[in-house]
């Protein structure tokens, strides 16, 4: 049982070792666990998953693994389980009630027609027909007028025992594929981390002392080493205004977390796409200008090179000279990303549109070739793969 | 060893799923890796545990410059040096600058110790695997005394981190992890009960209200949390307010008293203010 467990846990993406594994025998074998579900559930996730981002995903193959074989925990124990008689009593159904969910095919279909939903489902709903929500004709949610509904949520705290606890998947904004706050970003950004010593020597290097002290025949002889820094050095440009509003919060969450990680990080901003000039200060953007020749010159080729923009626009504002929609360009923007990379060889572009929708506009695809695909959706996970590239 | 069970003290209520946790390492004597947003009570566990188990507690707090070393010992060459200098009669034994660190402390405890590593993400990223065989076999090699030091009874070792790096996969393998999540409001209610048993009924109850209330304001850099909200409930009991001056929606005092205690940050208590201000003019136009 627990070894097609295992295997389905690893087939759903997380990675549990033969030692993980072998703890968790250990424990049950030792009594850890009682003999209910939960606790097994709480001992298998202390055991196998060491994130809380994988939480939920343990969360949904637990349940997945474990339809129906609460019955075989009932079996062991030879008890009818609290919880079973529980969520029966939750239903409230009446006898024409329950007439009619037969109708529907009884009500193990109906739970696992719930389940289905819950998974399918991630936002709060109100109305309609189909999702779990407050006031709407579903058979599930709340305040409803549908006879054999599943009341959710309605009770309050009663609830909250009826459902499983993995069920709940209460770690679901924990997934780091979905939030991404100031925190995760640094995160994140700090795998981009290089020490190196340089500036004033202001550090007593030990080894190096008692070396040299030896050398010199037992008689001090001091040595000083520099502080270790930070020193990645990064160029960081943010896409602003137009279809980028909407994008606002996480892109300065992204800055606030750059400009704190690192010591070397200089900012610009540009609208839509690189033309021949950038700026620093967005309310002065028109009278400070700074020539993109001048970033390509100024900053070494040890640089690395962050994108922040949804790259979001008509394809011409990138292919055609003129195409800007905000001044004539002499040049197309084509060619000034070019010039950038060809300055700054380790590059990525972090788009915060959703990766489903990468494919079907026009002007992502053209900014992911002239990128060598080195375009990243701006999550924890994206994040990280870009850093990655960077190295 | 007995079977003690950790179930909480008087003074930390522990959730079902950290029970199991702590229960699960200390039986097998292996790690456990505690993880949860800051003031969630990560180090606090770590006391508890020691005190229900009536366990001795060591603890290592790593910071950013620690070495794995420094946990096993340190060879003083410093001081060695001086004294070879000064012609000391000690400098010839090694063992005299052997300085032990807290994992050689623990290893020597006559009873099973509560071992605590504090921040271990603090450290730089090798530090975990450097402890890798140490805390698996629970002895070190003395290079400098040739001496193998294992540890009499297998501590309890509880690690906190804060996951500011991530640590790596041959580490975590070997631990048990609980990851503290926020507690809600039931459980919060029993936190802040075990703290101030004689706290008023109301007063807890909008207390509670304003603080789940300010937790929910989007935009907020740093969410207060139970450890923000235990000093806060100490300062109003402090104060003497009367539980009516914390009901947020009475228009001219929509700030909660004394709130320096749950917001930390000048722009968040900046954002606030400026919330209550829109409210408050919204409320009377």
């Amino acid at each position: 049982m627990l070894t097609r467990f295992f295997y389905m846990l690893r087939e759903g993406g997380l990675k549990p070792s033969i030692t993980e594994l072998l703890a968790l025998l250990e424990a049950m074998q030792s009594g850890v666990a009682g003999h209910s579900v939960e606790d097994f559930y709480y001992l298998a996730r202390a055991a196998l998953v060491k994130d809380e981002t994988k939480f939920d995903l343990f969360d949904r193959v637990f349940a997945a693994h474990f339809r129906g074989i609460e019955d075989a925990f009932r079996d062991l124990r030879a008890e009818v389980p609290e919880e079973w008689l529980r969520r029966q009593a939750e239903l409230m159904l009446s006898e024409e009630e329950r007439a009619e969910i037969e109708s529907l095919g009884g009500f193990e279909q109906l739970m696992d027609a719930l389940r289905e939903r819950l998974e399918e489902q991630s936002e709060r709903h109100e109305g309609g027909n189909k999702w779990i929500g407050t006031a709407g004709t579903s058979p599930f949610g709340a305040y409803g007028y549908n006879p054999e509904g599943v009341r959710i949520g309605q009770q309050g705290s009663r609830h909250r025992r009826a459902v499983k606890v993995w069920d709940r998947r209460e770690y679901r904004n924990l997934d780091d594929t979905v939030e991404l706050g100031t925190r995760n970003i640094k995160i994140a950004l700090r795998k981009l981390r290089k020490f190196a010593r340089e500036g004033a020597a202001d550090q007593l290097d030990l080894d190096d002392t008692i070396d040299k002290t030896a050398r010199n025949a037992g008689l001090l002889d001091i040595r000083m080493v520099p502080e270790r820094h930070n020193a990645v050095k990064v160029l960081l440009c943010l896409d602003v205004g137009g279809s980028m509003d909407d994008h606002v919060r996480v892109c300065e969450e992204m800055f606030s977390a750059a400009r704190s990680e690192f010591k070397h990080l200089e900012y610009f901003y540009f609208h839509n796409f690189i033309y021949e000039s950038l700026w620093k200060d967005n309310r002065r953007r028109h009278a400070e200008r700074i020539p993109t020749n001048q970033i390509t010159h100024k900053y070494g080729a040890d640089y690395k090179l962050v994108f922040v923009g949804d790259a979001t626009m008509s394809p011409y504002e990138i292919v055609y000279p003129g195409g800007s929609v905000e001044h004539w360009n002499e040049e197309p923007g084509a060619v000034w990303i070019k010039r950038l990379l060809s300055t700054f060889p380790k590059a990525v572009w972090l788009n915060p549109e959703p990766q489903q929708r990468w494919d079907y506009t026009p002007s992502i695809k053209l900014t992911r070739e002239l990128m060598d695909d080195r375009m990243f959706p701006l999550t924890v996970r994206g994040l990280d793969d870009g850093i990655r590239k960077l190295h | 060893m007995s079977q003690q069970k950790f179930t909480g003290t008087h003074s930390y209520i522990a959730t079902d799923d950290l029970m199991m946790a702590v229960n699960a390492a200390v039986t097998l004597q292996r790690p456990i890796l505690i993880k949860g947003e800051p003031g969630t009570g990560k180090t606090q566990l770590a006391l508890e545990v020691a005190t229900a188990l009536d366990r001795p507690l060591y603890e290592w707090h790593i910071k950013s410059t620690t070495k794995a070393q420094q946990g096993l010992y340190d060879y003083d060459a410093v001081s060695r040096l001086r004294d070879s200098q000064l012609g000391e009669e000690r400098v010839r034994d090694i063992a005299n600058y052997i300085v032990r660190g807290k994992i050689w402390e623990a290893f020597e405890s006559d009873v099973q110790p509560v071992l605590l590593i504090d921040e271990i993400d603090k450290a730089d990223i090798e530090f975990p695997n450097d402890l890798l065989q140490e805390l698996d076999r629970m002895e070190f090699f003395v290079y400098e005394t040739r001496e193998l030091v294992k540890a009499r009874y297998r501590p309890i070792i509880i690690i906190t981190s804060n996951n500011e790096k991530e640590l790596p996969d041959a580490f975590l393998r070997r631990c048990f992890f609980h990851y503290i999540k926020f507690p809600d409001k039931e459980t919060m209610e029993r936190i802040v009960d075990v703290h101030f048993p004689g706290l008023k009924k109301e007063l807890l109850r909008e207390a509670l209200q304003a603080f789940y209330k300010l937790r929910d304001v989007p935009g907020l850099k740093k969410k207060p949390s139970t450890s923000e909200l235990l000093d806060w409930i100490k300062l109003l009991l402090a104060e003497d307010v009367p539980p009516e001056a914390l009901r947020t929606d009475d228009n001219r005092k929509a700030i909660p008293p004394l709130y320096g205690a749950l917001l930390k940050n000048e722009q968040d208590v900046h954002l606030f203010e400026q919330l209550v201000f829109l409210d408050r003019r919204s409320r009377t136009q």
